[in-house]
């Protein structure tokens, strides 16, 4: 095969790969937009927006993304926060239990944690934090802990430990430190950890659905569920639309985070060298 | 002289950890603490409610045995690896092709295809569902397809339940792996495959004794999280399929959650979490191996 023909079928599969890979969401889309959307990929007869209207006009449906909000913003920010305050000995100090600890962290970053649910599911009983939100928030915290402390202890590596020592002489504690020198050179990091936590507990649709009974308390993805898992007659349109935007957050989120990501971190730059 | 050194320093070093705190209380109580009842109450003949819910006993090593000769736990253990052999093959095998592919073509191409395929990684997992569900519905995507290519229409949900379910896990997948892919195609140096090229081999024995070569590490990481991430999907196929039809796309989660959280035998539902756990801690310990050698 001759190099051109090569490249022609390169694009020729990549290309079918990718309309094979974005068709589910074309009709996604289309469903979303059409009065009388059904399972078929088609193009609306009559374009509307009162799909979105009417999911959006339910108060059931504006508590379930009101919930997963408070969820997902409260997770994420507890895990901001408990990840970077663990970090900084980790990456600071010389503690002869560093090597083996980060281990075990890394270890439990991969742990498939859906094993565990059954005595969590009971340790909940027991405590009677069953059907509690706060409850749900500490789990989910918990589980997301080990990615976090992770990255942070790896981004805070990459801010140079010079201009906390010129802190130190002049008085600065520990959490002033933290606070003023190190949270903001290496804000671009926490974004990272709190938009992949959000992201996660916004997609996550086990762990409410396991420890949450109360259908007040349900955020977006398990009432999602409920539209169309339990076999009923179902409406595509509402459906499509309330899936996109409950996707929303999830996509500028990720949009968001590649271009912060591909403007690099020039952390190091603080410290003239 | 020793002992007061030391002394000192584990006073110091417990003061420098005091930052550690929060987070050592959340992971114990939700995280290791759970681990440790997994393994406690798969021993026993706990039951969620009833008489057995507060007076439970150990029975030793019951649950396993049962589950040992339980058929639906056998037939759960098979469709797990199904599911997770399905899904592996799909996300690796395309993911490393639509990478390979990608190099070195137009960027406006490439800026256009990438999209395509994050965009089923970025979606949550209930909407993956729904997509899915809809795609192959019998007036689904995929039957018009096959109706416009003159082939008859199958009843997917129904007829080949796992490889929907299997196509639909590859499809949010994919991308994952194409990313990895990509980013370790970038670190293989332009020298080596030009050199290989001079010397006279062709596409396919570059890429088989060069690149794959080059990129195993990748592989090896990029295969043990999918592992561990496939071992843990619930959602899409409790959302998809809810286990059926019948018992045909009950995988080890959906068994555990129905014997465990449905039908209240806590301990048997341990028992399979404890199965899941065990060959995630072997996958996780061979990641952490493979990253630490890659550093």
């Amino acid at each position: 095969m001759s190099e051109k023909t090569t490249k022609a079928v390169h694009y020729t599969i990549l290309t079918i790969i990718a309309i094979c890979f974005i068709l589910p969401l074309v009709w996604l889309v289309l469903a979303s937009f059409d009065t009388n959307a059904n399972q078929a990929l088609k193009l609306p007869t009559k374009w509307t927006v009162s799909n979105f209207i009417s999911v959006m006009r339910d108060a059931k449906n504006l508590k379930a993304f009101g919930v997963g909000l408070v969820i997902s913003l409260v997770q994420a920010t507890i895990v901001v926060v408990v990840a970077g305050l663990a970090a900084y000995p980790l990456s600071r100090y010389r503690l002869s239990y560093k090597k083996v600890f980060m281990y075990i962290i890394l270890f439990m970053t991969a742990l498939p944690m859906i094993a565990v649910i059954v005595p969590v599911y009971k340790m909940f009983l027991n405590l009677g934090m069953l059907n509690s939100i706060p409850g749900v928030i500490l789990y989910l915290s918990a589980s997301s802990l080990p990615y976090g402390i992770w990255l942070m202890k790896n981004f805070m590596d990459g801010i140079p430990i010079e201009l906390e020592e010129a802190a130190r002489v002049d008085g600065a504690t520990t959490m002033q430190s933290i606070l003023r020198i190190v949270s903001p050179l290496m804000f671009p990091g926490i974004c990272v950890v709190f938009i992949y936590t959000f992201s996660g507990s916004w997609g996550n649709f086990f762990i409410p659905y396991i420890l949450l009974s109360a259908a007040d308390k349900m955020p977006a993805s398990v009432v999602l569920y409920q539209y169309f898992g339990q076999h009923g007659a179902i409406a595509y349109g509402p459906l499509a639309a309330y899936s996109l935007i409950y996707a929303l957050p999830s996509i500028l989120l990720y949009i968001f985070s590649q271009s912060y990501m591909s403007k690099g971190f020039t952390m190091a730059g603080a410290a003239k060298g | 002289m020793t002992k007061p050194g030391r002394a000192m320093t584990i006073k110091e070093e417990a003061k420098k950890s005091v930052l550690l705190l929060p987070a050592l209380i959340l992971l114990i109580a939700f995280f290791i603490i759970p681990i440790i009842l997994t393994v406690y109450y798969s021993f026993t003949n706990m039951a969620l409610t009833g008489a057995n819910a507060k007076n439970f006993q150990f029975v030793g090593l019951r649950n396993y045995t049962k589950m040992l000769a339980d058929k639906n736990m056998l037939k759960s253990i098979w469709n797990t690896f199904q599911f997770l052999v399905g899904s592996l093959l799909g996300q690796t095998v395309l993911g490393f092709l639509i990478a390979y592919f990608m190099k070195h073509k137009a960027k406006g191409f490439r800026s256009v295809v990438g999209p395509c395929i994050l965009a089923g990684w970025v979606m949550p997992e209930v909407v993956v569902a729904l997509c899915s569900l809809a795609f192959f519905d019998t007036n689904g995507t995929m039957n018009t397809i096959l109706q416009a290519i003159h082939l008859p229409p199958v009843k997917w949900l129904y007829a080949h339940p796992m490889l929907s379910v299997i196509i639909a896990n590859v499809w949010h997948g994919t991308a994952f792996s194409m990313l990895n892919f990509q980013s370790a195609l970038d670190n293989v140096s332009g020298d080596i495959e030009e050199a290989a090229r001079v010397d006279g081999a062709n596409r396919i024995q570059t890429l088989v004794r060069i690149i794959v070569p080059c990129i195993k590490d990748t592989i090896a990481t990029n295969t043990m999280l999918n592992t561990l991430s496939t071992l843990g999907v619930f959602g899409l196929i409790w959302a998809m399929t809810g286990g059926g039809p019948g018992t045909a796309t009950t995988t080890l989660p959906i068994y555990m959650y129905n014997q465990g959280l449905k039908n209240f035998q806590l301990g048997q539902g341990t028992a399979i979490g404890m199965v899941l756990l065990l060959v995630g801690a072997v996958c996780s310990v061979i990641y952490t191996k493979v990253l630490k050698t890659e550093d």
